[in-house]
């Protein structure tokens, strides 16, 4: 029982190097594996590109998954929404436009910069081009635009979105993509995602429909080199669920630096001198916003209405004139319109009140890149320093045509 | 047989004699144990015999009954205790009667082998009478019985837990040990066998240090064999104080005071031994004191198992400039000496702790003894000065030191240049690396290194990087915190501009002459990686510059011939660093394409290099050179492939290294890494892999902590191989499932808890990588009929609820993966689960993001798997 060694680490470091090198590499085996395991679980296809088409498969097969799909779709009602989009798909014509026309979330435009921006937003860069729905079921995919026309159909890689050789694609595997397609690469960048491989995500939040998209980016949006032409920025709550229709949950910002369209253009592509805005009359002569509930912009003379032959529901161009808008309390208090004609029959919808707003600022006092950074500087943010946007900055990922 | 001889020869000078009768015993033994053991524990016994065939019987008797290795240790207890019984109590009595031999080699070694007996036959209800036969001889009055007696007291203490011994003969072993131990007892080696045999006794002592007259009693006796007039016993006493203060913190106040006089007396006046004890029993304080504030810290509550006394902060005054005294004593040479433990050092140890202990408090009563200090013209009190002021950089808030450090930090940048004496440089550089360790970087709001100084501190470094090889190493270690200081500092370090320099610096160094001392070499190559794991994009075609480097460094220790041990040795070890450094390089360019891509043209020759690093051992694997490669791979994807053919033995080899557990380890992870590089290129490696593996989990000489990595391990593989892991599937299913099944029977302590987890990590993450390997394959049948276990495996884990958030989330996300692959086929069977239900729901609410994404994942599949 000699006495004991009690020598202690003198002018040494804690834990050595070659410790340090080991937690390192186990850091990066468990990251690694973690990313694996992601990708089985295709939550980390970040880019989606498309086969070459494959010849055509005997007709028998394409037969039988089409007696699948139909089968399964009257047991199960439990996704209806899902469901609805794949019986939707089989809807031609005016039917299927009036439709899709419906299911795009859209955003509002920012007329003023919401709380807690750098905390609750993600924002990216919206490519410019046609916002669409990309659908892949059946061993085909179509886009259709935001009217509900079909833009494109194309075999993709997207699960169901080609027919296979082996002819194994199940009836449940379809997925909904919300696009814009870039005309100048010929790519739809997805923004967002509705139904992955079956799996709906309508009901997931707009941070957990992102992570399936893993498409973390490190420049800034309103800056940074983007492989498209920017047309403004997106900014997405966190929390929000995929909502068809308006919401304010959704948002679009735009100004010069980042978009070649932030003042809207007349069907020429020229700048008018005067603000037009596309409003729907009402049966009691008024004049709305698509909102929901609509916003109230004025009253059409009567005049007007018999001589145009003017019925309710017809959607109108008007000018503001020099009378602009005027607010009390922050609410339109009246609006100096001009009639100018019926609007372009491919419309869909009466502008937003958001948009007729930022339109309007946009002309007067627009709202500034840095009024947005100042509010993710302001002392209510301090908490989280102005890197934490960078956190949140996303590029959308790709569907590329052949 | 006429052991004697036997034994005599096996001391024999001559070679050929002593193998000769190795070979004799290991016959003997072979052929007739029992009387083998036998005649050793005779020959042991017998007074007529020479001591040293009386001993070396003693110590061949010993290693019969213990071994090192864990699974040689078992066999060697079973062996003993399957013997025959009457020649064990034969044994045993003439072991206890060697107890009273004369020849105290005899009885020494005797008290040694009773001890191993004790502890293999105490916790078996065996050997009843030992306990009482030994007091028996205490109250003989010949000394050598008493010492004897007292040392196997001692000994059988520590080879036995205490709960073996009823309180009843605790109660009388302590009464013993400490009456052997008071002044009155006149043999100064009764006395100090008997403090020696306290020291190892007081585990035992719970419920008489519960009991105030009986601690009374105890801490009274220690405190005076603390003023005996023997030095060891006065050593040993201290030793006892020192145990206590760990064993027993809570019981201390009453003491304390006492305790401070007789240690502080100690530390100034006393031999080293003594002196030394005397300043370990605060530091022991203070680390108790350390753990249990950071307890405090940890949850608010306040609720600790333990209070803290605050003994050092209440003992501050006084402590402190005793600890100030004892850094002026230092001894020349000792930066050199690798081996030193003196009281300068042994105090200003203790220094750093209380600083840990108190905090800000310390500051005031050490910066006057710092600023009178420094500029003395005596080394001593320059060093002492410096020393103190580095001692204390850990513990007080920024918010105190930052001021100090801005005034201290001139001074000391010009004293490592400019001061004659090479102790005062070593620790002058150490104190700037502990500023740079604790006041750099991004955890300080004002920064101590501006643009300002930041040129100047670096030219010092790289400057003292050609001193003596101590304050060299000194200084490559401040830089390496230097470096870490800007690890998150964004796109631009304020190194960049600095680091061609750096980095020729660190390799002129790694080629001095004398890099082999004071560690130089090694800590110039981890600042090196270093500095590399915290350089910026801005210096990355630098970083890309240097493989070659490396790598040629690497060639070089390749090509020497015929090498001594010695030197295959150091050869070893420097091809270690080279092959750590080189691991950090992969890792840094392969975490970014563009840099990857053009790192890969050297993939080749790299591969090249670590396989005939390989090729210089015999047996083993070399680690570094195996986690490089881990890294390697991972960089280069499935074109890793074609390497396989050669690498693929070292991979096996590196599975098979038991003893070396931690080289098996990083192997088992760089299967991992293959897999996932090769995916179904694995495949033609599988079968070998596969068994080695599963070779590895039944084997009971593998250290435990390698299994939970291996299971993961099954799970990278089924995932990169898919439905052809079919093969291996049911082996597989049986091993996860025992283990299952053992990981979900433990309760306790802090220490198997965490092992449990670890476990069920490892089989979850195997589950996981299963189901997710079969899906979309035909064969997803064949896992149905696991599914009802491995859902009731998730529900026990659930209802446990020990399991960490880790578990929480990878059982989650295997919860998802098996309705992902089984869809409608298991649907009912995961609505009965628990599981599926409040576990799930658990998940969803939690606030850990990755159990959360985990959990939504889950209830998408399990949504998709119970509507069809």
């Amino acid at each position: 029982m000699a006495p004991h060694d009690l020598r202690r680490p003198f002018k040494r470091a804690a834990i050595t190097d070659q410790q340090k090198r080991r937690e390192l590499s186990l850091l990066r085996q468990a990251q690694n594996r973690r990313e694996a395991q992601q990708q089985a679980r295709c939550l980390a296809s970040s880019i989606l590109s498309l086969q070459s088409p494959v010849p055509e498969s005997e007709p028998e097969q394409s037969d039988i998954e089409l007696e699948n799909a139909s089968e399964t779709e009257q047991e199960s009602g439990a996704l209806s929404k899902d469901l609805d989009v794949r019986r939707a798909s089989k809807l031609r014509g005016p039917e299927a436009r009036n439709w899709f026309a419906r299911q795009l979330m859209l955003p509002e435009w920012m007329i003023d910069v919401p709380d807690r921006l750098s905390q609750d937003w993600y924002v990216f860069a919206r490519p410019a081009g046609k916002r669409c729905f990309v659908v892949s079921s059946n061993g085909t995919t179509v886009s259709r635009q935001r009217n509900g026309s079909i833009l494109h159909h194309f075999p993709s890689a997207l699960p169901a979105g080609a027919k296979t050789r082996d002819g194994s694609g199940s009836a449940q595997s379809y997925c909904i993509l919300d696009c814009i397609f870039h005309e100048l690469d010929q790519t739809y960048y997805v923004i967002d995602i509705v139904c992955w491989n079956g799996y709906s995500l309508y009901d997931c939040t707009a941070e957990f429909r992102f992570y399936w998209l893993n498409s973390k980016l490190e420049e800034s949006a309103y800056t940074g080199v983007m492989p498209y032409v920017k047309d403004g920025l997106l900014f997405y709550n966190k929390h929000a669920h995929y909502q068809t229709g308006n919401t304010p949950l959704v948002l679009v910002w735009k100004d010069e630096d980042c978009s070649q369209y932030v003042i809207d253009t007349d069907s020429k592509g020229e700048i008018p001198s005067q603000q037009q805005v596309v409003l729907e009359l009402q049966d009691d002569r008024k004049l709305v916003t698509s909102d929901e509930p609509p916003v109230l912009f004025g009253c059409l003379d009567g005049d007007i209405i018999e001589k145009s032959g003017l019925h309710s529901g017809n959607l109108l161009r008007f000018a503001i004139s020099d009378g602009g808008l005027s607010f009390v309390d922050g609410k339109l208090e009246k609006a100096d319109l001009n009639y100018l004609g019926k609007a372009n029959r491919a419309r869909a919808f009466a502008d937003t009140y958001s948009k007729v707003l930022f339109q309007f600022m946009v002309r007067h006092s627009p709202l500034k890149i840095d009024d947005l950074l100042a509010s993710i500087n302001s002392p209510d943010d301090q908490e989280n320093n102005s890197s934490d946007i960078e956190m949140l900055l996303n590029a959308p990922s790709r569907v590329t045509t052949v | 047989m006429e052991v004697t001889q036997v034994l005599l020869n096996a001391q024999s000078i001559d070679g050929a004699v002593r193998r000769n009768a190795e070979e004799s015993l290991k016959q003997f033994q072979e052929q007739n144990l029992p009387g083998f053991l036998l005649s050793l524990s005779g020959e042991l016994a017998n007074e007529e015999k020479p001591v040293e065939t009386r001993k070396l019987a003693g110590l061949i008797l010993k290693n019969a009954l213990d071994a090192k290795e864990q699974h040689r240790k078992f066999e060697l207890v079973q062996r003993w205790l399957s013997l025959d019984g009457n020649a064990k109590s034969q044994i045993k009595a003439c072991l206890l009667k060697t107890l009273s031999s004369p020849v105290p080699d005899a009885w020494s070694t005797a008290s040694q082998v009773i001890a191993k007996v004790a502890g293999i036959e105490l916790p078996q209800k065996q050997w009843p009478e030992l306990i009482g036969s030994l007091l028996s001889n205490v109250h003989q009055l010949q000394a050598n019985a008493k010492q004897s007696t007292l040392e196997t007291l001692g000994y059988l203490c520590e080879e036995v837990s205490p709960d073996v011994i009823d309180q009843d003969q605790v109660n009388k072993i302590l009464t013993a040990v400490v009456q052997g131990m008071s002044a009155s007892e006149g043999n100064p080696d009764v006395r100090l066998a008997a403090t020696r045999a306290l020291y190892n006794a007081l585990g035992f002592a719970q419920a008489n240090f519960s009991n105030d007259m009986e601690r009374d009693y105890i801490m009274r006796v220690v405190c005076e064999a603390t003023l005996s007039p023997e030095v060891r016993i006065r050593q040993a006493a201290m030793e006892c104080l020192v145990s206590i203060s760990s064993t027993y913190y809570e019981k201390l106040a009453p003491y304390i005071q006492d305790i401070f006089n007789i240690t502080a007396k100690a530390v100034r006046e006393d031999e080293e031994p003594v002196a030394l004890q005397a300043i370990e029993f605060w530091s022991s304080i203070c680390d108790e004191e350390i753990d249990i504030l950071e307890e405090y810290g940890g949850d608010f509550t306040g609720d600790s198992d333990i209070p803290c006394f605050y003994f050092i902060k209440q003992a501050l005054p006084a402590l402190v400039p005793m600890l100030l005294e004892t850094l002026l004593k230092q001894e020349e040479g000792q930066d050199q000496d690798e081996g030193a433990w003196n009281i300068a050092m042994a105090g200003g140890t203790c220094l750093g702790l209380v600083a840990r202990t108190v905090g800000d408090d310390i500051v005031p009563l050490v910066v006057p003894f710092t600023e009178e200090n420094i500029t003395k013209p005596d080394w001593r009190q320059r060093e002492a000065a410096t020393y103190a002021f580095g001692s204390i950089l850990e513990g007080p808030s920024p918010e105190k030191l930052i001021p100090l450090v801005n005034v201290a930090l001139t001074f000391m940048l010009s004293a490592l240049t400019k001061d004659p004496n090479s102790h005062v440089k070593d620790t002058t550089a150490w104190t700037l690396g502990r500023i740079f360790e604790f006041l750099h970087g991004s955890v300080v709001d004002s920064p101590i290194i501006t643009q300002a100084n930041c040129q100047q501190i670096v030219t010092v470094l790289l400057q003292s990087m050609k001193d003596t090889p101590n304050v060299a190493e000194k200084a490559c270690g401040a830089l390496y915190f230097l470096a870490q200081g800007y690890e998150e500092v964004g796109p631009s370090s304020p190194l960049t501009p600095f680091f061609q320099e750096i980095v020729q610096s660190l390799l002129t160094v790694t080629h001095r002459e004398d890099a082999g001392e004071s560690r130089l070499r090694t800590a110039a190559y981890e600042t090196l990686n270093e500095v590399v794991r915290c350089s910026t994009d801005e210096t990355a075609p630098l970083v890309l510059q240097l493989v070659p480097v490396i790598m040629m460094e690497l060639h070089n220790t390749l090509e020497g011939q015929k090498l001594s041990s010695d030197e295959r040795e150091k050869q070893s070890e420097l091809q270690g660093l080279l092959c750590g450094c080189l691991q950090v390089i992969i890792q840094k360019l392969g975490s970014s394409e563009p840099t990857k891509y053009v790192f890969m043209q050297y993939a080749d020759q790299i591969m090249g290099l670590f396989l005939r690093v390989f090729a210089c051992r015999n047996a083993t694997v070399h680690e570094e050179a195996m986690l490089a490669i881990g890294a390697l791979a991972y960089a280069t994807g499935t074109d890793f492939a074609k390497y396989m053919p050669e690498f693929y033995r070292y991979l096996e080899m590196g599975l098979q290294n038991f003893e070396e557990y931690q080289v098996c380890a990083v192997t088992v992870g760089v299967v991992g890494d293959i897999s996932r590089a090769l995916e179904e290129k694995i495949v033609p490696f599988c079968d070998g892999i596969m068994t080695q593996l599963l070779k590895n989990l039944s084997s009971n000489q593998l250290h435990r902590s390698v299994k939970p990595p291996i299971f993961s391990c099954f799970g990278d593989i089924a995932l990169a191989v898919g439905e052809y892991f079919e093969k291996y599937l049911m082996w597989a299913m049986t091993a996860l499932q025992s283990a299952a099944e053992l990981s979900t029977h433990t309760a306790g302590e802090d220490e198997l808890i965490e092992y449990t987890n670890s476990l069920r990590n490892g089989i979850l993450e195997a589950y996981s990588g299963i189901f997710q390997g079969f899906k979309n394959s035909p064969k997803t049948q064949i896992l149905i009929p696991y599914a009802p276990h491995i859902l009731r495996f998730l529900d026990g884990i659930y209802m446990e609820k020990d399991m960490d958030d880790v578990v929480m989330k990878t059982s989650i996300g295997v919860l998802g993966d098996l309705a992902d692959t089984l869809g409608s086929h298991v649907g009912p069977l995961i609505q009965q689960s628990v599981s599926s239900k409040d576990f799930l729901n658990e998940c969803l609410s939690s606030e850990d993001l990755m159990i959360k994404e985990s959990a939504e994942w889950a209830k998408l599949a399990i949504g998709r798997a119970i509507s069809v």
